[in-house]
């Protein structure tokens, strides 16, 4: 029995949007204080609009597939809809993940609403963010 | 698929797993018989002792089958701390980086009002004996420490500690699971009382294991049942486990020296070969080593993602990190030695035997220097070290 299904594993071995944003309009960084993981997003937003979105992770698969499927899941999207992004969303969108791994999906929720924050916080955007 | 995980658990040898096969097929009977059949199975189980006792230094009588580890372990310690109540015994030393089959015991044994004392393991993962004898008390009971470290693969001085606990009336007991079959380990040479160890650690099957108990200390079951092994361990016994146990431990003290050599001189290239990578540092003393024993830590990576990776490449490997051990904490032997939780999550340990090549060492060490590289190359933590807004610390 695989400890991960095939969709985590492929997003672990092959993850999107890695990287980092150098003129990012909203950065987030999260961490586990307990089991140490530690993830950070950048967002560009034009027009209300996640244009782009990349993610750097220090952690373990599951934590690595959870940044990687989050960013797939707000990318292209209104900001509107990126803030309702739950951490259940992201582990049913990954099959699934196992009970204690999934702290990981909260920390993609937590690290995409902590750089949407900090986006707010740069441009005054009044949350939540109109349609 | 290369194999790097012999101290989680090892390959069964050719002639131990025939051992076991033929006794299956030929000799079911139950020890306890008093046909002949039964009684050749009885043979077959004495023999097996005199081989353990031989190999160990021991008398047959002070040699308990058992299911494992785990099981000797949980048996020498509860057993002492139960006799230790009796006099008004109810203190125990032990140290912060052994095996979870003794931790968890002296847990246990804290609820019921012993009082554990875990002597310091030093950066270099070592015990020094004056502090194990600082820490003796009156009403000290116990001593255990463990013969080598599973994790670090420290080798401690067992005999110096044995010294002062013999010297001072406390009986002693080792966690011998991962140094017998590798490393001398002689009881005619050791003031030990109690010696744990386990087949599956030396290419023998799982599920099998011995306690050592020197003769004239009382040992009580930890279970109840029939009248097996003189009342010491109850239950039928695994006569085909324990036949294959004794051959496979008899093959490794016949190669000891060699196999010992040979692994420890890939150990080497391996601990030259990893040290390369920059901010990255061996765990435990290089010398006081078992020979297998290849443990790091790296920054700014963590662990899990290291190993499936490796996995991917074909390497089987382990770590001490948070994210591998089911729960949130990293190692509690890195810890000990003073990891701190960042670098913790970065372990990788490789625990070889003499049957890697030097090109199998020289792929690992490929392999592990690529997927550092890689998981650093999108690791937050390794981003804020190479900038330096935070400090390194290895």
């Amino acid at each position: 029995m695989a400890l991960y299904s095939e969709k985590v594993m492929d997003h672990f071995r092959n993850p999107r949007n890695v990287g980092i944003i150098e003129d990012a309009d909203g950065i987030g960084e999260v961490g586990n204080a307990k089991c140490g993981d530690i993830m950070k997003m950048y967002l560009k937003i034009r027009d209300g609009i996640i244009q782009d979105v990349k993610f750097e992770t220090f952690g373990c698969g599951s934590a690595i597939a959870s940044s990687s499927m989050a960013t797939e899941l707000i990318k292209g999207k209104p900001v509107s809809e990126a803030m309702t992004l739950t951490n259940k969303a992201v582990a049913e969108a990954l099959d699934g993940l196992p009970d204690y791994k999934m702290h990981c999906s909260v920390l993609a929720e937590e690290a995409i609403q902590s750089a949407l924050e900090d986006w707010r916080r740069k441009t005054g955007e009044a949350a939540p963010e109109a349609e | 698929m290369i194999y790097a995980d012999n101290a989680a658990t090892t390959r069964m040898s050719e002639a131990a797993m025939q051992t076991m096969i033929s006794v299956m097929r030929e000799n079911y009977g139950n020890p306890s018989s008093l046909y002949a059949f039964g009684q050749r199975s009885k043979e077959i189980l004495e023999e097996a002792r005199e081989t353990v006792a031989r190999v160990l230094g021991a008398r047959s009588r002070e040699i308990i089958f058992t299911g494992g580890g785990s099981e000797s372990d949980n048996q020498a310690i509860r057993s002492a701390a139960a006799l230790g109540r009796e006099k008004g015994k109810m203190h125990i030393v032990s140290t912060a980086f052994e095996h979870h089959a003794v931790l968890h015991v002296l847990e246990r044994l804290k609820k019921e009002g012993f009082e554990v004392t875990l002597v310091d393991v030093h950066s270099d993962g070592l015990v020094r004996p004056e502090e194990v004898e600082a820490a003796l008390r009156e009403d000290t009971c116990l001593v255990t420490v463990m013969f080598a470290n599973n994790e670090i693969g420290t080798v401690q001085p067992i005999r110096e500690i044995g010294e002062i606990c013999r010297r001072r009336g406390v009986l002693f007991h080792t966690d011998a699971v991962q140094a017998l079959g590798h490393i001398p380990v002689r009881v005619d040479d050791l003031p030990v009382d109690f010696l744990s160890a386990s087949a599956h650690k030396f290419h023998g099957p799982k599920g099998v294991g011995f306690l050592y108990a020197r003769q004239g200390v009382r040992l009580l079951p930890l279970i109840e049942g029939g009248a097996q092994e003189r009342g010491r361990r109850a239950g039928t016994e695994n006569t085909a486990g324990i036949a294959a146990m004794a051959v496979a431990l008899q093959e490794a003290a016949e190669h000891l020296g060699e196999r010992a050599e040979k692994t420890a001189r890939l150990r080497d290239r391996l601990i030259r070969g990893l040290s390369e990578i920059p901010h990255c540092a061996l765990n435990g003393d290089p010398v006081h080593r078992l020979p297998g024993n290849v443990s790091f830590c790296f920054e700014g990576i963590e662990g899990e993602s290291l190993l499936l990776l490796l996995d991917d490449r074909g390497i089987a490997a382990s770590s001490g990190s948070a994210c591998t051990s089911g729960s949130l904490d990293p190692s509690h032997v890195l810890l000990a030695i003073g990891r701190v939780h960042d670098v913790a999550h970065g372990s990788l340990r490789l625990s070889i035997d003499e049957t890697l090549t030097e090109e199998e060492a020289d792929e690992i060490i490929s392999s592990v220097k690529e997927v550092v590289a890689y998981l650093r190359g999108f690791s937050p933590v390794w981003r804020d070290l190479e900038s330096g807004k935070t400090p390194h610390i290895l």
